[in-house]
């Protein structure tokens, strides 16, 4: 198939940034939009050109590291990451919009490329546990409800993207913060740092200078792990816990 | 905004943006708790004009002489004052915050989760706060009787307000009803959520219908009085 793909171009993080049109020719329906943009780079570098930057690292949908808005969506149309989009999902003659995550906490280092060191540092305070090193301790030592258990594992399938922030109107990270909240939150090695652990990543997430969350969901329709809305009111429900005992 | 590229210590959870969305929600909870005991009184009307009228008077006499006259109703006043200086304040605050967020706007983007009254609250909030200043005007500081006529007189002033001869200023009212069921039809569900009282699917598809059941019961019943005076159900 034959594109038109409009590709947002910065040379780094501090220069102008703009849209540019490229026409590319015998797209195969099964490559994943990765390997088209790789199609493009080579006719790029044929020509001479400089290559379009883009993040990418497993491209089996798991790592969390590329992630691109396309056509106004985050990953593109389907539920799922920009290496799982395959270009099925799109038809001959369409004119493909490729944008970086916009969100000022998410800087620009080049083309498509943003920095979520911003990701890192909301983890970094206070999004793990405290335990002593040492031998793994029987697994049945610590008993979890079920229902907690399979809680737990659905929303630690948060990869850390970025799609939440970059399709929410606000530029929140609530999605994020939820789901890493309700993971150590649902599971008894989470309970000793429960209430400073909300407080401080909420803290680190406003002054990274991501938004405030509106509950209006384009976050949820965006996320490729499909993590549910519920993660932001138990993030909410952690915070005022953590208020009411004066954190 | 840029990257603080460090990890900040000594966060308070009072300062944080969720506590702003807690008051904004609370504070909106007061409004609907005020808008259903507003939609009761005026509903009146369809009593005639002495109950109404009566209706109207025992607000400013309630409470004597415990109290002194519209005693009661200047403590709900200023809860009210108070409660809409929260919910402003932290509208423009967070606002802002969103704002410098994304201080680079998408050259395209699509909507493909949110309604149409979430993604309307910060207008529709404006667009609610100059009705809610007209409205005082007409029936509360200014008493604006739209016909000219008596402004003494509650039920009246309210019949001579929705005249047909001023449809204008009744279509004005129902246009505010239709953004106040906007608003409410995201904001309850937005409030329990922010509340954290939405922890599963099942919890946050009845805050959604509740949002719907508020919006349509506060905007369909204040819509009922300038409905019923337009087509000639409530006279004089």
């Amino acid at each position: 198939m034959n594109l038109t793909l409009n590709i947002w171009r910065q040379a780094n993080a501090t220069a102008a940034g703009a849209m540019h049109r490229y026409e590319l020719a015998g797209v195969s329906e099964d490559m994943s939009f990765l390997e088209m943009l790789d199609v493009l780079n080579e006719q790029l570098n044929a020509n001479g050109e400089e290559p379009v930057a883009f993040d990418s690292d497993c491209r089996e949908g798991i790592c969390g590291m590329c992630g691109l808005m396309i056509n106004g969506q985050a990953h593109g149309p389907e539920v799922t990451t920009t290496c799982q989009l395959h270009m099925r999902s799109f038809k001959d003659g369409d004119e493909i919009t490729v944008e970086p995550w916009r969100a000022d906490p998410f800087p620009v280092v080049k083309d498509l490329v943003v920095d979520r060191s911003a990701f890192d540092r909301m983890i970094q305070n206070g999004g793990f546990i405290s335990a002593n090193t040492g031998s793994a301790p029987d697994a049945h030592a610590a008993p979890v409800e079920k229902k907690l258990a399979d809680l737990a594992f659905d929303v630690a399938t948060c990869i850390g993207c970025g799609a939440c922030v970059a399709a929410c109107p606000n530029g929140s990270a609530s999605l994020f913060l939820g789901a890493k909240i309700t993971h150590l939150g649902s599971l008894p090695q989470g309970q000793p740092e429960r209430d400073t652990r909300v407080v401080s990543m909420v803290g680190q997430h406003d002054a990274e200078g991501f938004g405030g969350c509106t509950n209006i969901g384009e976050c949820a329709a965006a996320c490729p792990k499909e993590i549910p809305l519920d993660v932001i009111s138990r993030l909410n429900k952690d915070l005022r816990t953590a208020m009411a005992k004066g954190y | 905004m840029t990257p603080v590229a460090t990890l900040v210590t000594g966060s308070k959870s009072t300062r944080s943006t969720i506590a702003l969305k807690m008051l904004m929600a609370v504070s909106g909870l007061i409004f609907i708790g005020f808008l259903l005991a507003h939609m009761y009184g005026n509903l009146k009307v369809f009593a005639g004009h002495d109950a109404f009228n009566t209706y109207a008077e025992h607000l400013r006499t309630i409470g004597e002489p415990m109290l002194p006259h519209a005693g009661l109703l200047w403590i709900i006043r200023v809860g009210l004052i108070a409660a809409l200086v929260v919910h402003v304040a932290s509208a423009i605050a967070l606002t802002r915050r969103a704002h410098s967020a994304r201080s680079t706007k998408y050259v395209v983007k699509k909507n493909k989760g949110s309604s149409l009254s979430s993604r309307t609250m910060r207008w529709g909030g404006l667009a609610l706060f100059l009705f809610i200043i007209w409205h005082l005007l007409n029936f509360t500081i200014g008493k604006i009787n739209p016909t000219g006529g008596a402004t003494h007189d509650p039920y009246n002033l309210l019949v001579d307000t929705f005249d047909p001869s001023v449809w204008y200023i009744s279509v004005i009212y129902l246009l505010a009803l239709v953004a106040l069921g906007f608003h409410l039809h995201h904001g309850v569900w937005s409030a329990c959520q922010t509340l954290g009282f939405t922890n599963a699917a099942s919890s946050r598809a009845r805050a959604k219908d509740a949002g719907l059941v508020v919006a349509i019961v506060i905007a369909g019943g204040f819509a009922l009085i300038p409905l019923s005076v337009l087509f000639g159900i409530v006279t004089k």
